[in-house]
C-alpha cells in the first residue's frame, strides 16, 4: 500500500518467539437460574404462559392464534387483517394507538403465515396493563375502517411487488410450491391481485369467525409476577370469548424425494439452491439425536457443509440446513446462495455430504462438539427475556412447556453416538430430499442436466 | 411478509439502568501494552461475552483498496499462530458459544458470546489472532471469493443492494474515505495482496488500538487474571494517529441516481450531516430525538404525512447514521429513506418532508411527543441490555469512540434532558440547500423468475 516498507511480513506476523500455545480448558459451568413459571388455560381456552425473569424492567408478550385457511382468498384476507388488526377500534384510532404503547414504551407488530397470526410486543413492565389493555381493544373491537383498509391494501400491493424481487423469497415460493403443490400452506403470501379485491366486511368476517383464544396462546416474560400476571390477562382478556376453536392448518403430506427444479432467473449473478426432506418434530423421540445430525451436516458454522463449500471452496458466504417446523411435525431444509458459475458444483458439494453423513457418521468428536452447541446456544438464545419468550411461544405451539425446555439440554446430553448416526442414515440420504434451484439457466443449466435430479427447463 | 410494527424502533444500541436494576458494575483498566479493559458483571445467567473493538473501519482503507477492512476481518477468523484454518470457529462453538465479527465506518468488532465456562478460551483465542494471526496467500484468496459472495447476496443480486450505506455517501461526501465503498470494487478486491494484509495489521491492530470488553457472568479478580495470563505479552506496538476526515459540509443540494436493475419501486434518501457525534453529543442527541418524532410509529411526523394522510410513500425512516447511532465519528449523517410508486414524484416527497422540517422549526413538539420518544428509546435500551451480545458491544464501541462505557447507562436521561428547542433548531438545521438527495431509479421492472 506504501512505498517504505515499515511493516512486518506476513510470516513474521504469524509466528512468536514463544511458539504456538495450548488450548485452555473449560472451567466448571453453572447452571441456569430456573425461573417461575404460570402456565394455565382461561375459561375463554386461550393458554398463558408467564415467566418471571426480570434481568430488565421490560416484559414481552407473545401470542399465537390459529390461522389455517382452506378458501383460496384466505391469504389475502389475513395479511389485510394483520395490516389493520391495530388501526383503530371504536375507542381508539391509530394514532391513539401508537401513542398510549409509545409512551409506556411499549410496541405491537402483527404477522400472519399460513399456520397462524402472531402478535409480538413489549413494554416496561409497569405498562403492562397498558398494553393489555391495547391488545384486548384491538382483538374485541378492532374496527377495519375502510380508509385504513384501502390504505393498507394499497402498501400491501407494493410491499408485495418488492418481495417478490427478493431471491430469497422467490426461491421459498418456489420451494413450497415443488414441496407442496397448492396446498394452503404454499401461500405465504398473497397475490397482489387478490389482495386488491378484500374488503373491510370480508376483513371483520374473517376476524370474527378466526380471532380466537380457544386453542391460542399467549406468552408473556419479564419483570412480572406470573400469577399477578395471569389475573390481570383474565381480566383484560375477559371480553375475548368464543366456544369455536381457532384454525389449525390443514395437516401436511409427508414430503418425498424428487428431481430438483431449476427456476430460472436470467441474468442473475447468484443461485438459490433449496433442498428439503421430511423430518421428525420435538416430540418423537429420535428428535435430539436428529438435532445433532442436522448440526453436523449444516447447522452451525463448524459444520461439514460450511467448511466445504465456504471455508475450502469459496462458493459461498453462507450455507445452512435447519429444521422448518409445521404443527407437530417438521421438515429439513438445506440452502446455499453460491456465484452463478460454481452453482452446479456446489450443488454436487452439497448432495455428497448429504451422502456422507449417512455412510461416513459424525465421529465422537463432531458429535461432542454439536452436543456443547446445542445445549450452550439454547442457554445463550434463552438468556434475555425476548429470546425466552419467543422460544417458549414456538414451543407451546406444539403443545410443549417451559418443562420441555428444561428437560432438553439433558436429552441433548444423553444422545449416544450411534443415535446421531442412525438419524444420519434414516434423514439425511439424498435421494429423500427434493427442492429448487433458482439461477440463470444460461449459465448454471449445462452443469446441473450434466450433474442429474435436476429439471431444467 | 414477515412483521410489522405498529410502534417503530428507535435505533438500538446501549443499555440503560434504573432505581430497581443493579447499578452499573463497570471496571476499566489499561494493560502495559496500551489495551484499554472493560469489564461489567453480571451473574444474572451463567454466559459470558467477549469482544475486542479495533479502532480502525473502512473509512482508514487506502485509495484503490476499497472492501479491504472488511475482507481483513474475514481474515482474522482464519487461523493464528496456536490455531489451525477452522480451528476458532471450532472452538467457540463446540464450547457452546456463537462468534461473529463486523466492520464499521471507524472501527472493526469481533465477538463471541459463551457459556462461562468457556471465558478462558475466548481470551485465549482473542489474544492468539491479536499477537500472531496467520495471513496465508491460500486464505486470502479463499476469503476474497466468499467476500464477494457476501456482496453478491447483499447488495449485487437484490433489490434494494446497499441502499443508502453504499449509494449515499458518494452524493453526500467529497473525499475518498467517506464516499467510497466500504464492501468494496471487486477490482479492488482482487487486487489485495499478502503485503497489504501484514501491513493493514502493524498498523491498526496494535493492542494500544484496541478494547477489550468481558460482560456477563464473570469474577473481576479472576478475569483480571486470565487478561494478564493471556494478553499481557501481547507485544506493545504504537497506535497509530488517528486521521481527521472531516470535509466541509455541502453548499447546495447534491443530487445523484442510481440505477437498479431489480428494484419493482423507485426510491429515495436524503442525507444532511449532523452535529459531531463526540464533540457535540447533546446536538447529535437532538438528532436521535428528531428522528424518532419524524419516523418512530404511527403517531410520527413523516409516518402520518406521508405514508398514510398524502399516501405518498409506502415506507419511510429516519434516522441517525446510516449503520444505527452511535457508530462512527465525524463526519456522520443524518438520513431519511422512503419506498414509493412510480406515479409520485422527488419533488412531491421532498416538499413534504420539507413543510414538516419546517413546521418543527417554527413550532417545537409538545410534551407528549418528547415523552413517547424518551420512553420507546428507555425500553429499547432496556431490551439492549438484556441481550448479552449487545450489552457486551456496547460497552466496547462506548468505550472507544466516547472513551465512556457508563455513557450507555446515562442516555435515557440524556435523550429525555433534549429540549424541544433543541429539536426545533435540529429540524431547522436539516435545510434543502445542504443536502444529498439519492434517487433509486428501477432500471428493468423488477426480475421475473419463471419455472
Amino acid at each position: 500500500m506504501t512505498v517504505a516498507k515499515t511493516h512486518r511480513s506476513a510470516e513474521e506476523i504469524g509466528r512468536t518467539e514463544r511458539g504456538p500455545r495450548p488450548l485452555p480448558g473449560l472451567g466448571e459451568q453453572r447452571a441456569a437460574a430456573e425461573f417461575s413459571v404460570a402456565d394455565t388455560v382461561l375459561d375463554n381456552g386461550l393458554r398463558v404462559l408467564a415467566v418471571r425473569k426480570a434481568t430488565v424492567p421490560t416484559v414481552e408478550l407473545r401470542l399465537r392464534i390459529p390461522f389455517g385457511g382452506t378458501d383460496p382468498m384466505h391469504s389475502a384476507r389475513s395479511e389485510v387483517l394483520a395490516e389493520t388488526l391495530l388501526t383503530g377500534t371504536e375507542r381508539w384510532d391509530r394514532v391513539t394507538i401508537d401513542t398510549e404503547l409509545a409512551l409506556i414504551g411499549g410496541e405491537l407488530g402483527t404477522a400472519v403465515d399460513p399456520e397462524r397470526l402472531s402478535i409480538s410486543g413489549s413494554a416496561l413492565a409497569d405498562g403492562l396493563p397498558t398494553l393489555l389493555d391495547v391488545l384486548a381493544d384491538a382483538l374485541t373491537g378492532a374496527s377495519y375502517a375502510g380508509n385504513e383498509v384501502a390504505r393498507e391494501r394499497e402498501r400491501l400491493v407494493e410491499r408485495l411487488a418488492v418481495a417478490r424481487t427478493q431471491p430469497r423469497v422467490i426461491a421459498r415460493e418456489a420451494l413450497q410450491r415443488r414441496r407442496y403443490g397448492d396446498h394452503p400452506v404454499t401461500r405465504e403470501m398473497p397475490q397482489a391481485e387478490d389482495v386488491a379485491l378484500v374488503d373491510p366486511e370480508q376483513v371483520r368476517a374473517l376476524h370474527t369467525a378466526s380471532v380466537l383464544p380457544r386453542g391460542s396462546v399467549l406468552v408473556l416474560v419479564g419483570d412480572v409476577d406470573p400469577d399477578t400476571v395471569i389475573g390481570q390477562v383474565t381480566d383484560a382478556l375477559a371480553g375475548w370469548a368464543s366456544d369455536a376453536a381457532a384454525t389449525t392448518l390443514l395437516p401436511l403430506p409427508d414430503l418425498d424425494g424428487g428431481d430438483l427444479h431449476l427456476v430460472t432467473r436470467p441474468g442473475a449473478v447468484q443461485s438459490q439452491i433449496r433442498l428439503s426432506a421430511q423430518a421428525i418434530g420435538r416430540t418423537d423421540p429420535r428428535y435430539a439425536a436428529l438435532q445433532l445430525a442436522n448440526l453436523t451436516y449444516g447447522g452451525y458454522f463448524s459444520s461439514r457443509l460450511v467448511e466445504n463449500i465456504r471455508e475450502d471452496k469459496g462458493y459461498t458466504y453462507g450455507a445452512h440446513s435447519g429444521f422448518d417446523f409445521t404443527g407437530d411435525s417438521a421438515t429439513l431444509i438445506v440452502d446455499a446462495d453460491t456465484a452463478s458459475e460454481v452453482t452446479a458444483a456446489a450443488l454436487l458439494e452439497t448432495r455428497y455430504e448429504l451422502a456422507r453423513l449417512g455412510i461416513v457418521p459424525p465421529t465422537a468428536e463432531e458429535v461432542e462438539s454439536v452436543r456443547q452447541y446445542a445445549i450452550g446456544s439454547l442457554l445463550i438464545s434463552t438468556s434475555s427475556q425476548g429470546g425466552l419468550a419467543s422460544q417458549l411461544a414456538g414451543l407451546a405451539g406444539q403443545g410443549l412447556d417451559a418443562e420441555w425446555l428444561a428437560e432438553h439440554p439433558g436429552r441433548l446430553a444423553a444422545v449416544t453416538a450411534d443415535e446421531v448416526a442412525s438419524a444420519a442414515i434414516e434423514f439425511f440420504a439424498p435421494a429423500r430430499f427434493t427442492g429448487v434451484v433458482v439461477g440463470d439457466p444460461d449459465v448454471v443449466g449445462a452443469g446441473l442436466t450434466a450433474l442429474g435430479g435436476v429439471v431444467v427447463p | 411478509m414477515r412483521c410489522r410494527h405498529t410502534g417503530g424502533y428507535a435505533p438500538s444500541a446501549g443499555t440503560v439502568t434504573v432505581a430497581h436494576m443493579a447499578g452499573p458494575d463497570l471496571h476499566r483498566y489499561v494493560l502495559d501494552n496500551g489495551l484499554r479493559v472493560v469489564l461489567a458483571p453480571d451473574s444474572t445467567s451463567p454466559v459470558v461475552g467477549v469482544s475486542v473493538h479495533y479502532d480502525v473501519g473502512f473509512r482508514s482503507e487506502p485509495e484503490g483498496r476499497t472492501g479491504f477492512a472488511h475482507l481483513f476481518e474475514h481474515l482474522m477468523f482464519q487461523g493464528s499462530e496456536s490455531l489451525e484454518k477452522l480451528a476458532h470457529f471450532r472452538h467457540i462453538q463446540g464450547s457452546g458459544g456463537t462468534f461473529n465479527g463486523s466492520t464499521h465506518p471507524d472501527y472493526t468488532d469481533y465477538f463471541e458470546v459463551l457459556p462461562s465456562a468457556a471465558l478462558e478460551r475466548a481470551l485465549f483465542l482473542e489474544a492468539d489472532r491479536m499477537r500472531a494471526p496467520k495471513l496465508t496467500e491460500e486464505n486470502l484468496a479463499n476469503q476474497i471469493d466468499v467476500v464477494k459472495e457476501e456482496i453478491r447476496l447483499n447488495v449485487l443480486n437484490r433489490p434494494y443492494g446497499g441502499f443508502p450505506w453504499i449509494l449515499l455517501p458518494p452524493v453526500l461526501y467529497d473525499t475518498f474515505p467517506n464516499a467510497h465503498n466500504g464492501y468494496g470494487d471487486f477490482v479492488d478486491l482482487e487486487r489485495a495482496t499478502l503485503d497489504d494484509c501484514a501491513e493493514f495489521f502493524d498498523t491498526f491492530y496494535a493492542p494500544a488500538n484496541a478494547v477489550l470488553t468481558i460482560a456477563g457472568d464473570v469474577d473481576i479478580e479472576r478475569a483480571r487474571e486470565l487478561i494478564d495470563a493471556h494478553f499481557g505479552d501481547v507485544p506493545a506496538r504504537q497506535a497509530p494517529p488517528r486521521p481527521s476526515f472531516a470535509e466541509p459540509a455541502p453548499t447546495g443540494e447534491k443530487r445523484g441516481t442510481h440505477e437498479d436493475p431489480h428494484a419493482p419501486l423507485p426510491a429515495l434518501a436524503v442525507g444532511y450531516r449532523m452535529p459531531d457525534p463526540v464533540g457535540d453529543l447533546d446536538g447529535y442527541l437532538a438528532n436521535l430525538v428528531l428522528a424518532s418524532v419524524l419516523a418512530d410509529g404511527d403517531g410520527s411526523r413523516l409516518q402520518q404525512r406521508l405514508v398514510h394522510t398524502d399516501a405518498l410513500v409506502s415506507d419511510i425512516g429516519a434516522g441517525a447514521g446510516l449503520f444505527g447511532p452511535f457508530e462512527a465519528r465525524d463526519p456522520d449523517t443524518f438520513a431519511i429513506t422512503a419506498v414509493h410508486p412510480a406515479e409520485v414524484s422527488d419533488a412531491q416527497i421532498l416538499d413534504a418532508v420539507d413543510e414538516e422540517l419546517a413546521k418543527l422549526a417554527s413550532t417545537p413538539p409538545d410534551a407528549e411527543e418528547l415523552a413517547k420518544v424518551t420512553a420507546r428509546w428507555t425500553a429499547n435500551l432496556h431490551s439492549e441490555h438484556d441481550r448479552l451480545i449487545s450489552r457486551t458491544l456496547g460497552f466496547g464501541s462506548f468505550a472507544l469512540l466516547y472513551d465512556d462505557p457508563s455513557l450507555f447507562y446515562q442516555l435515557p436521561e440524556r435523550i429525555g434532558a433534549v429540549t424541544a428547542d433543541d429539536v426545533s433548531a435540529a429540524a431547522a438545521a436539516l435545510r434543502p440547500d445542504a443536502r444529498a438527495v439519492l434517487v433509486v431509479a428501477p432500471a428493468n421492472n423488477g426480475t421475473e423468475a419463471t419455472e
